[in-house]
């Protein structure tokens, strides 16, 4: 490799750059000029070098528009994948706001630069156009999720969680390897576009849907989709909440993301001969299934749940069935474009109400001890303002105007029903999900009457009891406030003016899919 | 001027949220005068259009051009009288509200929410836009009956969100049916109303996807049997919620089941009209009867509700100008109507007598002791029974004859049903009002003195009453508008363009 293809390769990396630079700047500066400073200011000093890392990222990306190049076929850049790097920068900033009031670990140095680099990660998921550099994105990003789970060393749940998600990662990611193996022996080559010319036309071949049902486990994994959610609702409790936030909002923003890209660019579509056309190329009915079966569960075991971030974790499972209604939607040159815009405005919105509501699920517990829902009685008079920012998530979550979700779900809902050759299967999806919808619009409007309605006729003593909390001053405006309201504001103008960021998504579909 | 009805009611909204607090007891005074100016507007605003004439279109602005919606706001016969009634109730529910002192200024911010949300789906005339105002609605609702609420509040308030928002899925899915046919077919805007209405559409498509529209919008207007939301939700309701949810939000599930059911699914009624003739007269029948026999006098009227709202959908289905106009112009009768009778109850007896078991306000001698209150429920009794010089008999009556036009056997059980209304409606009131307590308690002891009716409430009753008056000597007045609307709604079905 000559001079010229290094500073291609600089170029087109610029963001990814950026941020892991400010990784290695925050382990380098907390490790030595902050050395022996109070824990507080080394966490605002790390949030102020990731915010600038995020902010250069985040210049570069608008400023430095690259369209379309791409690296020796590993490396792709494109309009849109510069505009879900931008979402995920943004996650991972309001991330590391929040995680300003992680008072459970001194390795602040290594908190913040684990987060940056699985923001690398997540980035180079979102760039990907090969099967190695797919691979390499998935493991960077889990390798850097895994220690951050288990960062909170005093909590007991924490380290459960971290070993849940540590095995389960793994073992997905050899599966998914496996089944990359099986793809480059089919086609011959790991280059996405490549495998996809290969296998076209093919016709049904057994080694072929062994292939794509091994490689999905991986995405399914990194979206929570059932049957490989078992992980989440663990990981979502037991991780620090600023983590569990990231995992709920970027890492699933950048899977689904990756999964619809792989599933566009490198899984051929149906054909168009008969009832057998819908199992040719093997990942249809597999999305299918993933998509029914984590819309069931993930509604019905959220009904359950006495812990808000456990019935997040559930509704997140959930959500991931609605998004596999897009990625299956992709079936189908025609529908493509809307489907690919579609998952990205439902992955995107979503990962702002989730990271959201998370937020508050923080604040409640670092007041309370624990995010259980009954500590939730009476937020609305304690801290309304953050009460308020957990109404606009949870309502979006449950698809209500005027707030994103609305807006997503038409989309994601339309463009199922638009799917070629798969009619009645998307058919009969839209109509389970819409059937399961009162469901989740149940779990929600529970919470905020905890929150809203509910006396807190006596208040129980001790001191993990809401409101005599040793820290006190509960309706201070706190980090988590700020983010909330952030969060709550992009939730309630993305649900008002949906054209803002769906105009942009059309424009840059439209120009990557050239 | 008539979309600043809406945008009046959701300033408002915001208005008195940000009201101080040292003044949170002023804020009805905030709200009444964005509800005033609300319904001025939509009076005046209505002048401009002329009954008969054309769609009127009052904005149209692409909203979000990546999906074909549009934000488009019109009028014509059909929605302006219900625009109307809106502005009426919502002011007259803000009278009886006078006494709220609990959280006032959240209580008339989600009101006022409310009442912008019932303006957005009546103006509304792109399909995406007036489910988008439908679902605005719920939480409003939700968060009124639960916190302000009585018997039974939370259940009631959360079996009502439910029913509304299962009832929103099946729109939801007929919306997604017609959004994917309609874009098949290039056009600017695929949900605009008054172009659907014209297109015409498959038949098949038609019986399949009607349904969808008319249950789903029907949860709302109390379709039997999906109507047991109402009672529990109307009864758990503070006054001025169930005068709105009576008043006006089960008209906007008629509403919708007329111009995203009727309207744009001709054939699709023609197939469905038996069935949904039959679940009307069952709900005009089965209300009648279970209102007769409930002890709860907040849940006679509950169920008389939905005894009324089976003419307005008995209405929208006889297929005929008479019936459909009749439909609409039960709307706007029995939203005056019911607002009343529920303030009569919820307000003007509960809040004083502190019960409403008709055998525990036997014994009160209510007549003798709150005469404005028995006055005005014998007035409002009267018209709920479809008397002649009430809005209630020319409204029943056109329906009665659209209905004997599309299928006779319907208009007789419905008869049968008028008379079980005089029945529950003479009982309520001779028990409330009219049943003097046996002789030894009255020598006994005096009661003690009940809180006069006060000047809000006297004001509130009045311009209903006045209303359902004026719409019973003069039904023309809206009659004029609603017709032509009417015909124009069947117009693609008498022509066989179906």
């Amino acid at each position: 490799m000559n001079n010229a293809a290094y500073i291609q390769l600089f170029k087109l990396a610029g963001p990814e750059m950026l941020i892991a630079l400010a990784a290695l700047a925050v382990l380098l500066v907390d490790l030595t000029l902050m050395r022996g400073a109070p824990v507080r200011a080394r966490r605002v000093i790390a949030v102020l070098l990731t915010g600038v890392g995020g902010f250069a990222a985040a210049l570069y990306l608008l400023q430095v528009p690259l369209r379309a190049v791409s690296w020796g076929g590993l490396w792709a850049v494109d309009p849109l994948t510069q505009l879900v790097k931008l979402g995920l920068v943004g996650l991972a900033v309001l991330t590391a706001v929040l995680s300003l009031e992680a008072d459970y670990t001194d390795h602040v140095g290594e908190h913040f630069a684990l987060l940056l680099l699985a923001t690398v990660g997540l980035m180079v998921m979102a760039g990907a156009a090969d099967l190695v550099l797919v691979f390499l994105g998935l493991e960077l990003t889990g390798l850097s999720l895994y220690p951050l789970v288990a960062l909170n060393k005093a909590g007991p749940r924490a380290t459960e969680a971290a070993l849940k998600y540590f095995f389960f990662g793994a073992l997905a990611a050899a599966v998914t390897l496996f089944g990359f193996s099986f793809l480059y022996g089919l086609s011959g080559t790991t280059n996405l576009a490549g495998i996809a010319a290969a296998l076209r036309g093919r016709g049904f071949d057994p080694l072929l849907a062994l292939a794509v049902v091994f490689s999905l486990v991986g995405f399914g994994f990194k979206v929570a989709a059932v049957p490989f959610h078992l992980w989440a609702p663990d990981a979502y409790q037991g991780a620090p909440t600023p983590v569990a936030a990231f995992i709920a909002s970027g890492s699933k923003l950048a899977g689904f993301f990756l999964l619809g890209r792989f599933v566009a660019l490198a899984l051929p579509e149906s054909g168009d001969a008969g009832r057998a056309a819908l199992f040719t190329p093997g990942w249809v009915p597999a999305v299918a299934v993933l998509a029914l079966a984590s819309m069931v569960l993930g509604n019905l075991a959220a009904l359950a749940q006495r812990d808000l971030k456990r019935l997040l974790a559930y509704s997140a499972i959930a959500h991931a069935g609605y998004l596999l209604l897009a990625v299956l939607a992709l079936n189908g040159a025609a529908n493509r474009p809307a489907a690919l815009a579609a998952l990205v405005y439902y992955a995107g919105t979503y990962a702002l109400a989730g990271l959201g509501a998370f937020a508050v699920a923080g604040h409640v517990e670092r007041h309370a001890g624990a995010a259980a829902l009954n500590h939730l009685t009476g937020l609305g008079r304690r801290a309304p303002w953050l009460a308020a920012g957990l109404a606009v998530f949870l309502l979006s979550l449950a698809g209500l105007p005027p707030l994103a979700g609305f807006p997503a779900k038409f989309y994601v809902f339309a463009a199922a029903l638009n799917t070629p050759h798969a009619g009645a299967v998307s058919l009969g999806l839209v109509v389970v999900a819409l059937l399961l919808s009162p469901v989740g619009f149940y779990y929600y409007l529970r919470v905020l009457k905890l929150a809203f309605v509910t006396e807190s006729e006596k208040r129980p003593a001790g001191p993990d009891a809401p409101g005599n909390s040793p820290q006190g001053g509960e309706n201070r405006f706190g980090v988590e406030t700020a983010v909330a309201l952030l969060a709550a504001a992009g939730v309630l103008g993305l649900g008002l003016f949906p054209q803002w960021l769906l105009g942009p998504l059309q424009a840059a579909v439209r120009e990557a899919g050239g | 001027m008539l979309p600043w009805t809406l945008y009046l009611s959701l300033l408002g909204a915001l208005a008195v949220l940000a009201w101080p607090r040292r003044w949170a007891g002023e804020a009805r005074w905030v709200a009444l005068a964005f509800a005033l100016a609300g319904g001025v507007c939509g009076v005046a605003g209505g002048q401009a259009y002329r009954p008969g004439a054309e769609l009127l279109t009052l904005v149209r602005v692409p909203w979000i051009p990546a999906l074909g919606v549009e934000y488009f706001l019109a009028v014509d016969g059909l929605n302006l009288p219900l625009v109307w009634l809106t502005g009426l109730a919502a002011v007259a529910g803000i009278l009886f509200s006078w006494n709220v002192t609990e959280h006032p200024r959240a209580f008339f911010a989600l009101y006022l929410a409310l009442i912008g949300g019932v303006y957005g789906v009546f103006l509304s005339f792109d399909l995406f836009l007036l489910f988008f105002f439908y679902e605005v609605a719920i939480i409003p609702k939700y968060f009124l009956i639960a916190r302000w609420g009585s018997t039974r509040r939370e259940y009631g308030a959360m079996k009502l969100a439910l029913y509304s928002f299962a009832g929103s899925a099946l729109v939801f899915l007929g919306l997604l049916a017609l959004y994917v046919n309609a874009a098949a077919d290039p056009g600017a805007a695929p949900l605009d109303l008054a172009a659907l209405a014209r297109q015409p559409r498959d038949p098949t498509f038609q019986r399949w996807v009607f349904p969808l529209f008319f249950v789903g919008f029907g949860v709302l207007a109390g379709l039997w049997p999906l109507h047991t939301w109402a009672p529990t939700g109307h009864v758990a309701a503070p006054t001025a919620a169930s005068m709105l949810l009576a008043g006006v939000v089960m008209k906007l599930g008629a509403y919708g089941a007329l111009r995203a059911g009727v309207a744009l699914f001709p054939a699709g009624v023609t197939a469905w009209q038996d069935v949904f003739l039959g679940l009307a007269v069952a709900g005009i029948l089965l209300g009648g009867l279970v209102a007769l026999v409930q002890k709860d006098f907040k849940f006679v009227i509950g169920y008389s509700s939905v005894s009324h709202m089976g003419f307005v959908l008995l209405g929208l289905v006889t297929l005929n100008p008479l019936g459909l106009g009749g439909a609409v112009l039960q709307m706007v009768s029995h939203g005056l109507i019911a607002g009343l009778l529920f303030a009569v109850v919820g307000r003007m007896v509960y809040d004083r007598a502190h019960t409403r078991e008709l055998d525990e306000l036997a014994g009160l001698r209510l007549a003798r002791r709150l005469p404005f209150a028995a006055g005005t429920f014998v007035l409002a009794g009267m018209a709920s029974m479809g008397l002649p010089g009430f809005s209630g008999f020319v409204a029943e009556l056109s329906v009665l004859v659209g209905a004997w036009e599309a299928r006779p056997a319907a208009a007789v059980i419905t008869g049968a049903g008028i008379v079980v209304g005089a029945a529950y409606i003479g009982r309520a009131l001779q028990k409330a009002f009219a049943t003097e307590p046996p002789a030894e308690t009255t020598a006994t002891e005096e009661p003690e003195k009940l809180e006069p009716i006060t000047l809000p409430e006297r004001l509130g009753a009045l311009l209903l009453l006045a209303a359902t008056v004026g719409l019973g000597l003069f039904p023309g007045v809206v009659m004029d508008y609603i017709l032509p609307g009417a015909r124009s709604v069947l117009a693609p079905l008498r022509a066989g363009g179906i």
